[in-house]
């Protein structure tokens, strides 16, 4: 069994016009119906550029937003409709890690207190005591024990990105969602905490749904990585079978655009030109049309399903071939 | 002197309550016209206050800059307030990370830019509108002459770091100062910025400073790189020998510890231990040692002399105690297997 299934997932904004008549305009489509299953101590890596809904489907899966349809099922059990205290319940087992190191930590509270946050509102009394967990917890991210009492100002970016891991994985979750968790770090601050990140997964077993746009750190950390544009899956492999087969044209173009530490490696650049269209108002047909290098009429027309090409390899592309592009 | 750009032991410091912060301490680099100079550190090495102090745009704040910034032979550090307006967005413009805070919210993006011209030249609102729209279409805005009305918040983030590069070319600058110009950008813009920054510069023959922390937009786009930690240059090499022999172990810990987009370079990363340092209480002797695992092999006290700036090759200098030839063989041994 699955830890989480998700099927058909949407998530669906209202925007109004407000004249003299308040009236609905059309949604924003922010996540249009993405589907994906995750094993226990898996790591789906999400990527895409921003708006592509990303961080709205870390957020929805999570329940942090209602969905608009879809279903969301946590170890086998329908979990999308769910609401208090089992929703409470259900946040036991599933956690988030935020971008902002500075946003996501309240400063008029200290450390000991935010990490113990999780145990309050779950009333649970871990053995021992909330205070020697909340110690155990800082001392296994790397922070000093003692500094239990100082506030999130007291501390360099990574030392509080260290902080939101320490509360992620206080109630010991089976699934953690980080969005985004090392793009505001240094370079050399990254590895430390996707280091940690990783060692906290092989001990706990835990399963990361891991979003960000850095493709390199995608690549690194993921076991399987799901490439979306405009809130619709383009793309979903292994790991290594993405990066070495891409067969998407936007999953071409985007790896074509990173740029390699090494000089004077003259690869092969697919560029897109203009911008991302308005979820809004998408493409007709496949969502990509517009910025894609091989579209044809029947792109406009009709929209491609995801097609498991081969084994474990989605493609949601009327003219799938292979490119290698790094 | 042929060079275009020199800057002599400039030296940033700010006087504050809690002691002086030395954002920059002694740099030195020049750059020639139609050249790349790309700047790499982290935040608080001192990178963006260089480009400031370039620009001049530390005057009339509590900042101490000494030294000498030579462009084209006119003193930039004792030139007056009144000629360096002159030289600002028409011999140097600088391009700024965040193009939102940098444009003014309430002036559409027309106005802005001619603004710039007519800083300068005496020409008609109409001439300089003219040309306002020419170089919005020339950095690959489509319609321009529609966008020239519109507001910063009308533009999309990529959109608006094209409009900030019409502002600052559009004088023809000699010396443009990119300061993270792609960061807040997705990759696809990036590229696309990038390419732009490229062919604008084989079409004029600015001389470019990018400044940094992505060692792949450097190795994309520079000619030169100088690597900064703390204050101070601790690398400075041609692009190539940057890449292929770096000579500095915190040049060597930011290329082990970044993942690789092109293979898995192993299980594990090898990150750069500790915290970049605070620029009050810089670490004595050389200012990575505390981060740095082979002060073992170093010929002096990493911890209390401050190593000199010293070529370890032709054109390749280096800031390190740790012998040239045993640096040579340490990255060999230990960091190219890494990488």
């Amino acid at each position: 069994m699955s830890l989480l299934r998700v099927t058909d997932l949407k998530k669906h904004f209202p925007t109004y016009n407000q004249k003299l008549i308040r009236h609905e305009g059309d949604p924003i489509k922010a996540v249009d119906g993405i589907s994906f299953s995750l094993e226990p101590g898996e790591t789906l890596g999400l990527v895409g550029e921003s708006g592509c809904g990303k961080s709205t489907a870390g957020r929805t899966i999570l329940r942090l937003l209602e969905p608009t349809a879809g279903t969301i099922e946590f170890e086998g059990r329908d979990v999308t409709k769910i609401g208090g205290e089992d929703l409470r319940k259900l946040r036991r087992e599933v956690q988030m890690v935020f971008q902002d190191p500075y946003g996501s930590l309240n400063p008029r509270h200290p450390v000991g207190a935010i990490i113990a946050a999780p145990f309050q509102i779950q009333r649970i009394t871990p053995e021992g005591g909330v205070k020697k967990a909340v110690q155990e917890l800082m001392e296994r991210v790397g922070l000093n024990p003692e500094h239990y009492n100082r506030y999130p100002h007291e501390f360099s970016g990574g030392q509080r990105q260290r902080i939101g891991v320490a509360r992620a994985i206080a109630l010991k979750p089976k699934l953690v969602v980080c969005d985004e968790p090392v793009s505001a770090l240094d370079v050399s601050i990254q590895a430390q905490v996707i280091n940690l990140l990783e060692d906290i997964q092989a001990e706990q077993n835990l399963a990361y749904v891991f979003i960000a746009h850095d493709l390199s750190v995608v690549r690194h950390i993921s076991d399987r990585v799901m490439v979306m544009y405009l809130g619709k899956m383009m793309e979903l492999a292994d790991r290594d079978r993405l990066y070495e087969r891409p067969m998407h044209p936007y999953t071409q173009a985007l790896m074509s655009a990173v740029p390699v530490p090494e000089p004077r490696r003259n690869r092969e650049r697919i560029l897109l030109t203009g911008d991302l269209p308005s979820p809004q108002n998408p493409p007709s047909g496949c969502v990509f049309r517009t910025r894609c290098p091989i579209a044809v009429e029947r792109c406009a027309a009709e929209i491609p399903l995801p097609v498991e090409i081969e084994p474990g390899h989605l493609v949601a592309c009327h003219f799938p071939a292979v490119r290698n592009v790094l | 002197m042929d060079k275009f750009l020199r800057v002599n032991d400039l030296k940033v410091h700010f006087p504050t309550d809690d002691g002086v912060v030395k954002a920059v301490d002694g740099l030195t680099f020049d750059l020639e016209k139609g050249k790349t100079l790309g700047i790499v550190g982290e935040s608080g090495s001192g990178k963006s206050v260089t480009s400031l102090a370039i620009m001049g745009l530390h005057r009339g704040t509590r900042a101490q800059v000494s030294g000498e910034i030579w462009l084209d032979d006119q003193d930039l550090i004792n030139v007056s307030d009144e000629e360096l307006r002159g030289l600002r967005g028409r011999k140097m413009a600088m391009i700024f990370q965040d193009p939102l805070s940098a444009m003014h919210p309430y002036y559409t993006i027309g106005k802005q830019l001619a603004e710039a011209i007519m800083v300068h030249e005496k020409v008609s609102k109409a001439n300089a509108r003219t040309k306002v729209i020419e170089m919005l279409g020339r950095v690959g805005i489509p319609n321009p002459q529609r966008r020239a009305d519109q507001y910063p918040h009308e533009f999309s983030g990529g959109m608006r770091q094209r409009a900030m590069i019409a502002m600052a070319l559009i004088n023809d600058p000699e010396l443009l100062i990119a300061d993270e110009p792609t960061t807040a950008l997705d990759v696809t813009v990036q590229a696309q910025i990038l390419d732009l920054m490229r062919s604008l510069q084989d079409e004029f023959g600015s001389a470019i400073i990018m400044i940094t922390h992505d060692l792949g937009v450097v190795a994309e786009i520079a000619d030169d790189v100088l690597v900064m930690y703390g204050g101070k240059c601790v690398e400075y090499a041609e692009l190539d020998d940057a890449f292929h022999r770096p000579d500095h172990p915190y040049t060597w810990g930011l290329l082990t510890s970044m993942p690789r987009l092109d293979r898995v370079k192993s299980e594990r990363l090898v990150p750069v231990a500790g915290n970049p340092p605070s620029l009050i209480n810089v670490p004595p002797g050389c200012a990575f040692h505390p981060r740095c695992t082979f002060c073992d092999y170093a010929a002096a006290d990493c911890t209390t002399v401050v190593p000199e700036l010293a070529p370890s090759y032709p054109k390749h200098d280096s800031r390190c105690h740790i012998p040239a030839a045993k640096r040579a063989e340490l990255f060999a041994e230990q960091i190219a297997p890494r990488l």
